[in-house]
């Protein structure tokens, strides 16, 4: 198992160099003078000649990256062009909020999809099962922007349940959270349903049945457990995928996280910045395929035996 | 009798018996991971809860950089205006300059000299004294090409100024400012400079401390505490959350500073500000983009929705150096089969002004000529005598403009598919239309690669001047490839003139070449400012065509309530 954890992390490297590499290239081929952009469309000719060279943008691509792998050997993951903060600071300052919003996200769908998806799943066929499906469809074709706004309007504006936007507490976080959970519970329920139906076909549970297991039992202690295993892969790339960022959830509650930072970044073409928040994602992502690998191990240990 | 062991956790090391029940040791350890995992989730956010400032202001975007040397975007102003101060400072109501930080100046009757005498109380808010050679290094700060200040440009008035800043002059001596004694600046310009005292209040003339830049370098605005010339110190700045400011009890002015707490919150969605505005979370919505143009004409009814001239101008630049729009008569004959006034009406709804001119009503010291206004059967004579009768060989263009989802750049499309139209039914031309992201755009409009391209102009001081002299010859702002002598020696000789009336006239005879008889850009209108705020409750804080509200000037009627929600749902 080291062995192969350890053959992994080196191809996690590899991974976060041709990332790097691949996103470098791409922003220096993108059409655009990142010098008018940081210094304002009224800048004058030397201006702009005095940022470039304050940023090296008026040297050879391959010169620049060179400069980017040294700082990044020294642990130095640039400063903005715009807001000349440290990128490493810009990122870790926004992680809380979006760590707590994929958090509070994660366990509103988890708590609603898993018992919904044991209770399709036992009463498969049934009116509640198709209905539920129906919604399940609903809920994944819903626009996020459009739910969120919907939601901060009725919810925020309207009725005041909830504050309209900012992060100061948990309770900032509800809504947001609610939109992200309400756009992921449809799919993570049917997935649990498929995984149930199947795994409640299996001898094992025949036979826990037929020991007298209780069918609470039955349900959580044989049958999820064991349908639940695809589903930790799954939401391993999710949680990674919200912990880079969800962009129009934290423009409508404007919430202060990557997501934000990230697109920002994208239109001022603020390269250190963009490096570092795609880098941060592809770190996120590759660390959590590592868990979710070595967590599989773990549920499932005929993996090993197979391997 | 061997039970079925597919199941994984049958082959877990330790739980050969698949059927037993977890230990209650499990079970324990397992709720204590949950219970640690969801205290974590409940505590984001804990902590002592803020109070609400006294005045939260919703200022648009996020400021890019807070110093006074760096910054470009009007929200950065908003904010950097309050931290430092320059010599002048502008009046809350009519945005002229008014004594700041020099509470009097002399100038020599040839408008070259200006001499301003500090005052005497005057200290940094950490207590040491600002003193003359504190703007000497501020405004030389500027003009350092290290600095690369975008707005460098705006000393360049001053003797030497603009070759220092493009390193052909290393001796910053020699610059045109110097400290004769601690509270005396003595200011030498190239020509009489009928704007200087604006000039004075605008945000790279605000003086920096030095010591606090000389110790930390570029970071010196993330170090506690930031020594500040303004009303306000800088006590938190929260990036996507919000910008704390606190009354500078050791400013010069502090006895008429009202609010002891502000808020500046960067929001970009126009229906989250107005949502934060209507629950009371705001007490100002004050950034023109943060509008919901799609809500106009619900808002205009609104006591508390307050719109006002500004000074800014929408237009769009021709390249002059490709055919058909070498020709002048090409030029004059699309400007004239613009219909404006339904622009305005039609798309943009807030109450913005048709112009025919480029420089807004209101503009100090100065009364636009006319234009060429809207005269359809004159363009298409004008279009026939330069050898496109009814449109017939009229090459094909395109017309640039910059993307956006939503928001304000929305309306570009929109502008820009009415002129479309227009054109093809008055002049029977066709256009292509091209979005551009916001880097291509501003890459295309400089190299010059574009037929037609969409922009704007807002007034950096409240003279005709920032609106004319970016079409000089050798202006980086021009963009057009036009070039005229007689427009760049009238605007010249305006810049030596002490003479006021002289000096509009110089600018009326340039501006007629500009608006009428050249037109190397079109007018489209004029920009209106916007804000939300209630007037019963918030005062000091009033209109002005600079858009510009000094914050120490505003405050609260006692007996108003704090977060009250402003409309019942």
């Amino acid at each position: 198992m080291l062995t192969r954890f350890l053959t992994r992390l080196g191809w996690s490297v590899v991974t976060m160099f041709g990332t790097s590499l691949l996103v470098f290239i791409l922003l220096n081929a993108v059409p655009g003078d990142v010098a008018r952009i940081v210094a304002g469309p009224k800048a004058s000719p030397a201006v702009l000649k005095q940022v470039r060279a304050r940023y090296h943008l008026d040297e050879p691509w391959w010169r620049r990256l060179g400069y980017y792998y040294a700082g990044l050997a020294h642990g130095d993951v640039g400063h903005s062009f715009v807001t000349d903060q440290p990128v490493a600071q810009a990122i870790l300052t926004r992680l809380p909020t979006t760590a707590a919003l994929a958090t509070v996200a994660v366990v509103m769908w988890m708590a609603v999809a898993v018992p919904l998806g044991v209770s399709t799943a036992r009463y498969r066929g049934s009116i509640f099962d198709r209905g539920t499906l129906v919604v399940a469809t609903l809920t994944l074709s819903l626009p996020a922007f459009w739910l969120a706004r919907m939601l901060q309007y009725w919810l925020a504006y309207k009725l005041r349940w909830f504050p309209v936007a900012g992060f100061r507490s948990f309770v900032d976080l509800l809504l947001p959270a609610a939109t992200l959970a309400i756009l992921a519970i449809g799919y993570y329920a049917r997935l649990i349903h498929a995984n149930m139906v199947e795994v409640l076909q299996s001898p094992y549970v025949t036979a826990a049945r037929a020991k007298g297991v209780s069918e609470m039992g039955v349900l959580f202690r044989h049958g999820l457990r064991n349908a639940l295993i695809p589903v930790v892969t799954i939401l391993g790339m999710d949680v990674a995928g919200l912990l880079g960022g969800v962009i129009f959830t934290e423009n409508v509650f404007a919430l202060p996280g990557i997501g934000t930072l990230a697109v920002q970044s994208v239109f001022n073409l603020d390269v250190p910045v963009i490096m570092g928040t795609v880098l941060f994602s592809a770190l996120i992502v590759v660390g959590a395929n590592l868990v979710v690998d070595v967590l599989y191990q773990w549920i499932d240990p005929r993996i090993k035996e197979r391997v | 009798m061997k039970f079925p062991t597919e199941s994984p956790f049958a082959w877990r090391r330790g739980l050969r018996h698949f059927y037993d029940r977890p230990s209650p040791a499990r079970r324990g350890v397992w709720i204590a991971i949950l219970a640690l995992a969801l205290a974590c989730v409940f505590s984001t956010g804990c902590g002592p809860r803020e109070t609400r400032a006294d005045l939260v202001i919703i200022n648009g975007m996020e400021p890019e950089s807070l110093d006074p040397a760096i910054l470009t975007g009007v929200a950065d102003m908003r904010v950097g205006n309050a931290l430092f101060e320059g010599l002048t400072r502008l009046d809350p109501r009519t945005a002229d300059p008014v004594p700041g930080l020099a509470y009097r100046w002399e100038i020599t009757p040839d408008g070259r000299t200006y001499t301003f005498h500090l005052r005497s109380n005057l200290v940094w808010s950490t207590g040491e004294p600002l003193r003359a050679e504190d703007v000497v290094y501020s405004w030389l700060r500027a003009l350092d090409p290290n600095t690369a200040s975008s707005y460098a440009s705006q000393l360049f008035y001053l003797k030497n100024a603009e070759d220092y800043n493009s390193g052909k002059l290393k001796d910053p001596d020699q610059v045109g400012v110097h400290a004769p004694d601690p509270l005396t600046v003595r200011v030498e310009l190239n020509s009489p400079t009928a704007f200087f005292l604006d000039l004075c209040a605008f945000s790279t003339l605000a003086v920096v401390p030095r010591q606090a830049i000389e110790r930390y370098g570029d970071r010196w605005l993330m170090v506690q505490p930031v020594p500040v010339s303004g009303a306000y110190e800088l006590r938190g700045w929260r990036l996507g959350d919000k910008i704390r400011l606190h009354k500078n009890s050791r400013y010069w002015d502090a006895a008429n500073t009202h609010c002891e707490w502000v808020d500046f919150l960067p929001v970009s969605s126009p229906t989250t500000a107005l949502n934060l505005y209507e629950t009371g979370a705001a007490d100002v919505v004050w950034d023109k983009d943060l509008v919901p143009i799609e809500l106009m004409e619900e808002l205009l009814k609104r006591h508390d929705f307050h719109t006002f001239p500004y000074l800014g101008l929408y237009f769009f630049r021709f390249n002059v150096t490709r055919a058909p729009f070498t020709d002048p008569r090409v030029r004059q004959a699309l400007a004239l089969a613009i219909d404006k006034a339904r622009i305005t009406r039609k798309i943009t709804k807030g109450g913005e002004l048709p112009a025919d001119n480029f420089t807004p009503p209101g503009t100090a010291r100065y009364h636009a000529p006319p234009g060429l206004g809207y005269d359809p059967e004159r363009a298409r004579r004008l279009l026939a005598e330069a050898g496109f009768p009814g449109g017939r060989g009229f090459p094909a263009f395109q017309y640039i403009f910059n993307a956006g989802a939503g928001g304000p750049a929305s309306v570009h499309a929109k502008i820009a598919i009415e002129m479309r139209q227009m054109w093809h039914d008055e002049l029977g031309i066709e256009m292509e239309l091209k979005q551009l992201e916001w880097s291509v755009y501003l890459a295309a409009q400089n190299k010059l690669d574009f037929d037609l391209c969409r922009s704007s102009w807002i007034g950096d001081y409240n003279d005709a001047d920032t609106f004319l002299n970016m079409w000089m010859s050798n202006s980086g702002n021009n963009r057009t490839g036009w070039k005229n002598a007689r427009y760049d020696e009238l605007m010249r000789e305006a810049d030596l003139q002490t003479d006021l009336a002289r000096r509009e006239q110089l600018f009326q005879a340039a501006e007629t070449i500009l608006a009428h008889d050249e037109i190397p850009a079109v007018p489209l209108y004029f920009y209106v400012g916007f804000e939300y705020h209630d007037e019963t409750v918030l005062q000091g804080l009033y209109p002005n065509i600079l858009d510009m509200h000094p914050i120490n000037a505003i405050y609260k009627e006692r007996s108003a309530s704090l977060s009250k929600p402003r409309s019942s749902p």
